[in-house]
């Protein structure tokens, strides 16, 4: 069986269509990871339990649920409990969601990290807890979570083809209607993988960029 | 009621007494040193008086107000956080890692707190943080960042930061511990000289007996969670009493 590369630049317009699709889950999935992230490790380290204790048990009840059933639950079940989401928007935030929880552990390493003496000299200077989050530990802690935050944006990218289960137009999905149509698996699989791969490689090499940028510097 | 009063303090960490049943009072304007071996509790007593650690039971009070209670008619209850906040505002303290923050070039970390918590304009800040930078002899270093700094001078800006938010009481806890004799020298220097310029009230614990000798009008030995000697320093370094003090001196003596 040859790879026939007519017809696979065919159906390129409609791959690259489902690749920005994935694009835009991947971004914006991606940022709501980081912020929500660090609203569930803050959350999780307040002192009032009626905060903590029930942000606590639904990120760790996210966290061991499998994404592709919450994907299902947001994109079958909530429309009958009357919220219906477009496909893209329940796939963005069941990636949000999902990976806010894996974020917010990240966040919660990099707050640990930060040496307790900092918390001692802002309680000797009579800083405001509000303040003292956002000028002293938080500038420590981020930067030192960078590094494995990055690392997230690719194993959340490669989440995306999950989508699929939810009708999402990312290249899985749009392969598989090619394939519907042309009885021909071989070509569409193959690019929409290709791309897939091509979008990861450029991921982790900005990833490594920006390791090698934020390595240390927490330290300094 | 003394101007800080310690009244039946006793703290332990499991089943480790730090401090045993403990009352002591100091003057305002009073320059204290906590001396005896580690684990007897001094540094137990500045981190009370800062709010990093709470006792067991007992009191503290700064000037009449009561650090971990409030007073509900004739009854003590437990302080709310803006009670212990406010009383504590009148406390700063100096650590033994200096604990500069890294992410904020010297000056900022000097000026953070007058602005955020004094509201001092921020141009008035930074002319007062110049200037006691200048007090510590590091003019030059506004701009840096503390890992720019040599641990003597980090140390030296961390005393400007505490005198940037104008104690009436000051605590040094083993401030030149982490640092070469010689580099520990130019600390002392500085310290010598807020002691002579300032009428801040100061407790300190070090190890530097000769510094504590210079610039304290009072000594108090530490041993296990007690206070076993209480005098001047002259009488406390030349004629000490209890065979216990002796012996820690002693050993003190021969280390450096």
């Amino acid at each position: 069986m040859n790879f026939d590369w007519n017809y696979a630049l065919d159906i390129l317009p409609l791959l690259l269509d489902g690749l920005l699709t994935a694009l835009i889950a991947t971004v914006v999935g991606y940022v709501a990871a980081l912020v929500l992230g660090l609203v569930f490790a803050l959350a999780r380290r307040s002192s009032k339990r009626w905060i903590c204790l029930p942000v606590g048990f639904f990120v760790e009840f996210i966290r061991g649920t499998p994404l592709l059933i919450q994907l299902f639950f947001l994109f079958f079940v909530l429309p009958q409990l009357g919220l219906a989401l477009s496909p893209l928007a329940a796939g963005i935030v069941g990636l949000g969601l999902h990976y806010a929880t894996y974020t917010s552990e990240v966040y919660r390493a990099g707050i640990e990290g930060v040496p307790p003496g900092q918390w001692d000299a802002a309680v000797a200077l009579h800083l405001p807890r509000r303040r003292v989050w956002t000028s002293v530990i938080l500038p420590q802690a981020v930067p030192r979570s960078i590094p494995a935050l990055t690392n997230y944006s690719i194993a959340l990218f490669k989440d995306v083809p999950q989508l699929v289960a939810i009708t999402v137009a990312e290249p899985f999905t749009v392969g598989r209607a090619i394939i519907a149509e042309t009885f021909r698996p071989f070509e569409p699989i193959t690019m929409a993988g290709l791309l897939y791969l091509a979008v990861a490689l450029v991921l982790s090499y900005l990833g490594r960029i920006v390791e090698r940028r934020y390595k240390g510097m927490a330290t300094a | 009621m003394s101007f800080i009063d310690f009244h039946q303090v006793s703290k332990r960490f499991g089943d480790n007494v730090v401090l045993d049943d403990l009352s002591f009072g100091v003057a305002n304007g009073e320059r204290v040193t906590l001396i005896g071996p580690s684990g007897s509790g001094k540094t137990t007593i500045l981190r009370m008086l800062m709010t990093l650690t709470k006792p067991d039971s007992g009191t503290i009070a700064i000037d009449d107000e009561y650090l971990w209670h409030e007073r509900r008619g004739d009854e003590l209850v437990p302080a709310g956080e803006a009670h212990t906040r406010k009383v504590r505002s009148r406390v700063t303290m100096v650590f033994q890692q200096f604990n500069l923050f890294p992410n904020m070039k010297v000056l900022r970390n000097i000026t953070e707190a007058p602005v955020h918590v004094l509201g001092t304009p921020k141009d008035e800040a930074e002319a007062r943080a110049r200037d006691l930078l200048e007090m510590v002899g590091l003019q030059s270093k506004a701009d840096f960042y503390p890992s720019q700094l040599s641990g003597g001078q980090q140390q030296r800006v961390a005393i400007a930061r505490a005198l940037a938010v104008e104690p009436d009481i000051l605590l040094l806890d083993e401030v030149t511990s982490a640092l070469d004799p010689e580099i520990a020298a130019e600390v002392l220097d500085v310290l010598r000289d807020v002691a002579k310029t300032s009428d801040v009230t100061m407790l300190l614990v070090t190890h530097a007996m000769r510094f504590a000798r210079d610039v304290s009008n009072r000594v108090l030995m530490f041993n296990e969670g007690k206070i076993i000697e209480d005098a001047p320093p002259e009488q406390m370094f030349n004629e000490p009493q209890h065979e216990r003090t002796r012996g820690f001196l002693r050993s003190v003596l021969e280390e450096v």
